[in-house]
Order: structure tokens, then C-alpha cells, then sequence
């Protein structure tokens, strides 16, 4: 599983970062920021839900 | 998802005021801190978007399912626009009190917003709001100090409530030490029971100027806070601040995060101390556990209900009804937030239940812009208070108190305890 931002969309909510602290940062413009793009185990459990609370739709998961 | 419509009003445009006579009307009185608004259930049992009666008369339509709740606020087909025509009334003189004074971010859509926004979005971020901690743990023990010199019972409102998210704005617009005092008296003044609208009017002129003095302040002498950053970001990219936007900017911070913040900490503490079993649980392992309590704080009672409205610029269709542009929409996060659909057994308060994806704080690009302080704040507020004071009760009876049923953010007016 591949995780892909669209940073122009985010809103710097911090959801993501909340929710998997492991995958997601924000940069100091506050803008979202991927710490890996390829998550194994719970940290690719908790992308995936951060995937969905992000308010924006800034974030998506590609199965390759 | 989308149903066929069938017969039903439903299908209809959404009509005139005369014709919303029969409506239910809202936003809805609540009657108990515990359970839903007869309206909501009423309004669910048809899934599909109900037609609703606002404050001036005129219909809306209401969004109670968490998915067409979602869809709506993220959709830029509809308007955060406060002034456009057919956007939801929802208290009286909402028009003109906004029509007076300059436009915020959660008034704008599109570039505008975005234009508006991503320059404070580093200001909020997780790891910005960690470093205002050790201030805000200063600022909680400053509050309960004052709260332990008082006579019993006291109010739990009036002391922590009040100026604690008061004296947070004045931290974050950097207002000086020595005035802070005197801002934050007059923040919580305005929300105090019985408080008429012209005194209201007033303390709100009063504040404002308080603001746009504190912001010609910084513009000749720039210091470390969030209105100084702003001003020297915007002179670096634009040659020249933009004064008419800070004091935008400044009010609504105070707008947006009084009220709401003295709400939730208030219901906190009441919810703390009439559920002593899930407050032993949380407290047993404070750190891990206070932030999963307010989260289902932030859920159940989605305090802010009526604060997501919007309305449509062109037909939508969404949960079997077309939007037709120029009808207002309310996307009610309480609802959402209590669709059995999302959430098991949504009616039970569970401190540990851990969900986050609630939409308490909004959705879409108007998601709250400073949630994490808030969390942050409550969070302090709530370790602190049980931390220093372990026997703190309610000084009367659970009927007795007034909770805010009228208002436009669901809170208390007072508690009153004792320790
Ligand atoms: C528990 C406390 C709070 C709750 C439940 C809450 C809830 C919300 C909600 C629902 C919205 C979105 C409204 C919409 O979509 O039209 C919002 C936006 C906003 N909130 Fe909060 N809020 C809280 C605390 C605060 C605080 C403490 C501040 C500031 C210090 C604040 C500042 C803002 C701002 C500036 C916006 C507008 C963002 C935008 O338009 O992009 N809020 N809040
Ligand atoms: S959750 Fe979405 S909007 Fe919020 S910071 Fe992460 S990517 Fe940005």
C-alpha cells in the first residue's frame, strides 16, 4: 500500500497526524507532511484511518 | 445510498416561509444533556434531508445522516457565504451584526479561504500547540489558584470556564501581561447569564478596538505571536499589512473560541463528576486516556450543533432530495455524530470509546482551525483540576442546574461546586 498527498487541498487539521503520528507530520507552513509512503502493520491500520478523517480528501491510498 | 424519491414533500423545492409554518422548528431547544432533541430522531427516521424552520421563518433544509453530513461540508457547491442570500438564519440579527464588521474566514469559500487560512494553519499545528503547554498548564493553575480562594460552593464557570479559553486568546494574539486581565473580564462578561444585547453590542465594540489597537501596537513593534507573525509574513510577501484582515482574524479567534472552549470545559467537569465510574477508568492513566474522554465529549454532545450551515450555489443532489442553489442547508454535526449507522450505541457516553472520526469540530476545508489547542486546553484543564482538586463535587442537584437549552453552543450557565 502506497499513501499519496495532495498538498494544495490540506487544511492543516493535524487529523492525520493525530490519528498516526507514525506516517503523518505537518512542515512548519503546517501543510501535511509523509514521514513514509509505504506503511507496514498498524501504522498502515492507522493510515488507513487517517486516510478517512482527513477533512479534505488531501490524502489517498493506492494498493500497489 | 440515494434512495428513489417517493411522494413526499421531499421532492419538492423547498418552498416559501409561508409554507414552513408547520415545519419543526430550529435550531432545537434541548431539553436534557443526555439525550437527543425530539426533533433529530423525528428527522432521522426519514434519512432523507427534512425541511426545517429557521429562526426568521424561513425553511431549510436539515442534513442529520453522518455521510450527507460529510458530503455537504465538503462540497464546494455549497456556500459558507454568512451574507448570501438564502443562507440559514440561525439566531436574530445575524445578518446585520455580520454585515457590520469585516469578513472572517468562515464566512469565505474557495481561493478566498484558502487565501485566508493557510497562512495561520502553522500557528495550529500539532507540534506549534505543544509548545504552548507549559503556558497553558501556567494559565489552568492561575485560574484553579483563584478558584480555591473563593467561598463555597463556587462556580466552576465564572472561575475556570470563563477566563481560562479568555486568557488563551490573549496568549495567542499576544496581548500584553498587564491587560490581560482586563481582556479577560470583559471577554466573560459578555457571556454571562443576563446580559442584555446592547450591553452585549457594547462590550463587543469595546473588544474590537481593544484588538485593533493591539494590532497597530504590533505593526510598530512586532513581538513573538501570532498577529506579529502575520504582519511580518504579509509585509514580506505583500509590502503591506493587511489590517482589515487581522482584525478579522482577531475577533474571530475570540468568536469562535470562547464560547465554545467555556462550553465543553464546563460540561467536562459536570460529566467527570456525575460519571464517577468512567472518571476513576480515565483517571486511572490520565495521560492516555484524557484524550480519548474528550474526544466522546467532543461527540456526544457536539456542543456547536447549529454551527455548520451553508447554502447551495447550484442544484446537488444528496441523500435522495435536489439542493436547488439558493437554499440554505444545515449540516447537523450533532446528528452526524450520533448516526447509529457511524457510531455504536451512539446515545451511551463511553469516556473510553476512542473514536475520532466525529465531526464535531466540522468538516471540509472549515474544519475547526484550532482544534488542537482545544484539545490541548481541555486536556490540561481536566488533569489539573482532578490532580489538585481530588474532592471537588456539585454543590446541588443535577436538576438544578442550568444548562445553556436556548443557546446557540450548547454549555452550562453555572455550576456550582465544592471540594
Ligand atoms: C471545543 C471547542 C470548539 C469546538 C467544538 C469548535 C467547533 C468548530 C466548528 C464546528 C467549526 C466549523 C464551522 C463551519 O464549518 O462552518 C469551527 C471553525 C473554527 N474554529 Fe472552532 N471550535 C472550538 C474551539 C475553537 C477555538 C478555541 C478557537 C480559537 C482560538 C476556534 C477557532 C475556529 C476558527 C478560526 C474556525 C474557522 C475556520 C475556517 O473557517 O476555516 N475554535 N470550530
Ligand atoms: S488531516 Fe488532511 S487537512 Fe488535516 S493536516 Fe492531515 S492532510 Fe492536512
Amino acid at each position: 500500500m502506497r499513501i499519496a498527498k495532495h498538498d494544495e487541498r490540506c487544511v492543516g487539521s493535524g487529523q492525520c497526524v493525530l490519528t498516526e503520528p507514525a506516517v503523518f507530520s505537518q512542515d512548519d507552513n503546517g501543510v501535511v507532511l509523509l514521514l513514509t509512503d509505504r506503511p507496514e502493520g498498524p501504522a498502515a491500520e492507522g493510515a488507513r484511518k487517517a486516510v478517512f478523517v482527513c477533512p479534505t480528501k488531501s490524502l489517498s491510498i493506492m494498493e500497489d | 445510498m440515494s434512495q428513489t424519491p417517493t411522494v413526499d414533500n421531499v421532492n419538492d423545492a423547498l418552498g416559501t416561509a409561508a409554507e414552513a409554518a408547520d415545519l419543526p422548528t430550529y435550531p432545537v431547544t434541548r431539553t436534557c444533556p443526555y439525550s437527543a432533541p425530539p426533533v433529530y430522531e423525528e428527522v432521522r427516521n426519514g434519512e432523507r434531508p427534512k425541511k426545517v424552520r429557521m429562526q426568521d421563518g424561513n425553511p431549510a433544509w436539515m442534513l442529520t445522516r453522518y455521510e450527507d453530513v460529510r458530503s455537504v461540508l465538503a462540497d464546494p457547491r455549497f456556500s459558507a457565504d454568512r451574507l448570501a442570500p438564502g443562507f440559514p438564519i440561525l439566531a436574530p440579527g445575524q445578518r446585520e451584526g455580520l454585515s457590520r464588521q469585516p469578513k472572517f474566514m468562515l464566512s469565505m469559500d474557495g481561493k478566498e479561504h484558502n487565501d485566508a487560512r493557510r497562512p495561520v494553519i502553522s500557528e495550529f499545528s500539532v507540534r506549534r500547540v505543544a509548545t504552548m503547554r507549559p503556558r497553558i498548564q501556567e494559565i489552568v493553575d492561575d485560574a484553579i489558584d483563584e478558584l480555591l480562594k473563593q467561598p463555597q460552593p463556587a462556580d466552576l464557570v465564572k472561575w475556570i470556564g470563563h477566563p481560562v479559553p479568555a486568557m488563551m486568546v490573549a496568549e495567542l494574539v499576544g496581548a500584553p501581561l498587564e491587560q490581560q486581565p482586563y481582556f479577560r473580564d470583559l471577554t466573560s462578561r459578555i457571556l454571562a447569564k443576563g446580559v442584555t444585547w446592547e450591553e452585549r453590542f457594547e462590550i463587543s465594540k469595546t473588544l474590537r478596538k481593544f484588538m485593533d489597537e493591539l494590532i497597530a501596537s504590533k505593526a510598530e513593534n512586532p513581538g513573538d505571536d501570532l498577529l506579529s507573525r502575520q504582519i511580518i509574513q504579509q509585509r514580506e510577501e505583500h509590502g503591506e499589512v493587511n489590517f482589515e484582515g487581522l482584525s478579522a482574524l482577531a475577533h474571530l479567534l475570540l468568536f469562535a473560541g470562547h464560547d465554545s472552549s467555556a462550553g465543553l470545559i464546563s460540561l467536562g467537569v459536570y460529566t467527570f463528576l456525575t460519571n464517577p465510574e468512567q472518571r476513576a477508568a480515565v483517571m486511572a492513566e490520565p495521560k492516555e486516556r484524557i484524550p480519548l474522554a474528550i474526544e466522546e465529549m467532543l461527540r456526544f454532545y457536539s456542543i456547536t450543533d447549529i454551527g455548520a450551515a451553508r447554502v447551495a450555489l447550484e442544484d446537488v443532489e444528496i441523500g435522495g432530495v435536489t439542493i436547488r442553489a439558493g437554499e440554505g442547508v444545515i449540516a447537523s454535526v450533532y446528528a452526524a455524530n450520533h448516526d447509529p449507522e457511524v457510531f455504536e450505541n451512539p446515545g451511551e457516553l463511553d469516556l473510553l470509546r476512542g473514536d475520532r472520526h466525529h465531526v464535531a469540530f466540522g468538516y471540509g476545508p472549515h474544519q475547526c482551525l484550532a482544534q488542537n489547542l482545544s484539545r490541548l486546553e481541555l486536556e490540561v484543564v481536566f488533569e489539573t483540576l482532578f490532580r489538585r482538586i481530588p474532592t471537588l463535587q456539585l454543590a446541588v442537584d443535577v436538576d438544578e442546574l442550568p444548562f445553556k437549552y436556548d443557546s446557540v453552543v450548547f454549555g452550562l450557565h453555572a455550576l456550582p461546586v465544592t471540594w
